[in-house]
């Protein structure tokens, strides 16, 4: 009697089993499916965000922009007929180098200093290190305060190309020498046990041999650095002013193209000039990446 | 007959912070032969080996004392750490030539040292290339990344960019430790010509290549020279206990 039930059980059991096994197995099967097309969507669908949203805006731009870009907004002359973009452009240019000119080799060799010579993890070097890192986490318009206050204000100099361009050269100062530092230390010691083995000292190892292996690294802060210097807008209106002429000398105003966009659009009177102006900056921008990047790849390969 | 002596080595003791790495070391290094230093990982060997270019001088907290003669002449107490780097040239663990072309390489050392003039340099570099026996596989291809050569090539190529600068001593820390088995028998085959021009020191984790290649052996332990011989006798009798342990495969 009892076997017999038993028996039934297990005659009735064992498909019911099998069924809710099959049953979660399909189940399991499911989940995995979903997540499988989840994990695959996901980074399909963020790719085509991505690239999707950059191709909006430039195509946003260009189509906005290009009609406006006439022979009348490059004269040589700015005035309100013409809102011509060419000063601006040749100012931003100036601001690019000047800025570089003084920023680039500062940054280059506190880095050089920091890594090839000053003795590893000493006081002075972490001292810089946090000072740099507290300085490029400061927003631009606290650089545009202290340069107003001290280059414009303090020291008499007025709306000035000298004005802003050392406030930009102090706020990409550490962007600089934090990635030339990066680069630096990402080349390996064996070339300069290599170098060193060879008889060569200090200073020919670190041109020669440490230099040009860190140069694609140190091209790329650079590069990044002109990114910043031509979108400032913040930190360039209350020292380099925005007199849409070509400045004449050190201590005139200019605007940058930045500068002149943010003008342009919020008078609201030369809407599309404004696009055009955004398309010549982002021809500019473009541009000066590829020359950056060609000019790494001539030096990479020596 | 025998050789001159090239490096003479009194009480060397080297500390890396608070930590001894040499205890004393006393030998003499013979001129024009293949000296090898064998021992397990960390008895120093390699330390020693890089006292006698003073690569250690770039190892933060690291102090020499003792006397490291090459030539009669003290090598701590050189001012021209470069001029005694150029007499005794070094090739490393893992081969580490420089991310240039071929012949750059090889020209780094002479142009260090002076050399400017294209057409000496071009000799200095094929006779580099020669001895180092690489110049036929590099001869059509010298403006090229020396990165684009094999792992044994870029050896040999190291080995050619130390002999460019014509020192009188190489230095050898585990050249082949990193190299497939032919790469190896052929800078082994390079090492015995080597040795009629240069006195050649190699640190080495391979007993049967220290007894393929070299005249003399060193073995170190802790820090100790243990035993130092001709390297038939330190491999068919040591006299020390230690030192047979060692190449019998006790330990290590």
């Amino acid at each position: 009697m009892r076997y017999t039930l038993i028996n039934l059980f297990y005659k009735v059991g064992s498909p019911l089993r099998q069924m809710v096994r099959r049953t979660m197995a399909f189940f399991r099967r499911l989940t995995r499916r979903i997540e499988d097309a989840v994990f695959r969507f996901f980074p399909w669908l963020a790719a085509i965000f991505t690239f999707g949203a950059l191709l909006f805006l430039i195509g946003h731009i260009l189509v906005n922009g290009i009609p406006y870009l006439r022979p009348s907004l490059f004269a040589l002359k700015y005035n309100t007929e013409n809102v011509s973009l060419l000063p601006a452009l040749v100012t931003t240019v100036f601001m690019v180098l000047l800025s570089l000119l003084i920023a680039a080799p500062l940054g280059l060799f506190t880095a050089i200093y920091l890594v090839e010579y000053a003795k590893r993890g000493s006081r002075l070097v972490r001292l810089v290190r946090v000072t740099a890192e507290t300085l490029s986490g400061i927003p631009s318009i606290v650089y545009g305060l202290f340069g107003s206050l001290f280059f414009v204000s303090w020291l008499g100099w007025g709306y000035s190309l000298l004005a802003g361009t050392l406030t930009l050269s102090i706020m990409i100062l550490p962007l600089i020498m934090r990635t030339a530092e990066e680069s630096l230390k990402a080349v390996p010691d064996t070339y300069r046990e290599g170098s060193f083995g060879l008889g060569a000292g200090r200073l020919r190892t670190v041109f020669r041999i440490v230099l040009p292996a860190a140069a694609p690294g140190i091209l790329a802060g650079v590069i990044l650095a002109m990114g910043r210097i031509v979108g400032e807008t913040a930190a360039l209106i209350y020292t380099a002013g925005s007199v849409a002429q070509i400045p004449n000398s050190l201590l005139a105003s200019g605007r940058t193209l930045a500068i002149h966009m943010y003008a342009l659009s919020s008078e609201g009177l030369y809407t599309g000039q404004a696009y055009a102006t955004a398309v010549v900056l982002l021809v500019l921008v473009v541009g000066i990446n590829a020359l950056s990047a060609a000019l790494a790849k001539r030096i990479a390969k020596g | 007959m025998r050789n001159m002596l090239k490096f003479q080595l009194e009480d060397v003791q080297l500390w890396y912070n608070d930590f001894k790495a040499l205890h004393g070391v006393n030998m003499d290094i013979e001129e024009k032969e293949i000296t090898a230093f064998i021992g397990p990982s960390g008895c120093g060997k390699s330390t020693l080996l890089k006292c006698l270019n003073r690569m250690n001088d770039l190892v933060e907290g690291c102090r020499i004392t003792g006397k490291l003669l090459l030539d009669g002449e003290d090598i701590n107490a050189t001012q021209d750490v470069n001029r005694l780097r150029r007499r005794v040239g070094m090739v490393f663990q893992k081969p580490n030539p420089f991310p240039m072309s071929i012949y750059d390489n090889i020209a780094f050392g002479p142009r260090t040292h002076g050399v400017t003039s294209r057409l000496k340099l071009d000799g200095i570099v094929e006779k580099a290339l020669r001895d180092a026996a690489i110049w036929e596989e590099t001869k059509d291809r010298l403006k090229k990344s020396a990165l684009s050569l094999s792992g044994g090539q870029q050896q040999r190529l190291c080995i050619a960019r130390a002999l460019a600068v014509e020192p009188e001593v190489l230095l050898m820390d585990e050249p082949t430790s990193a190299l497939d088995p032919i790469s190896t028998s052929k800078i082994e085959e390079l090492m015995a010509d080597l040795k009629k021009k240069y006195t050649v020191v190699i640190v080495t984790h391979n007993m049967q290549q220290a007894t393929r290649i070299s005249d003399k052996t060193a073995f170190f332990l802790l820090g100790e020279l243990i035993e130092y011989g001709e390297t038939e006798q330190v491999f068919s009798m040591p006299k020390d206990q230690r030192c047979e342990d060692y190449i019998t495969g006790r330990f290590g």
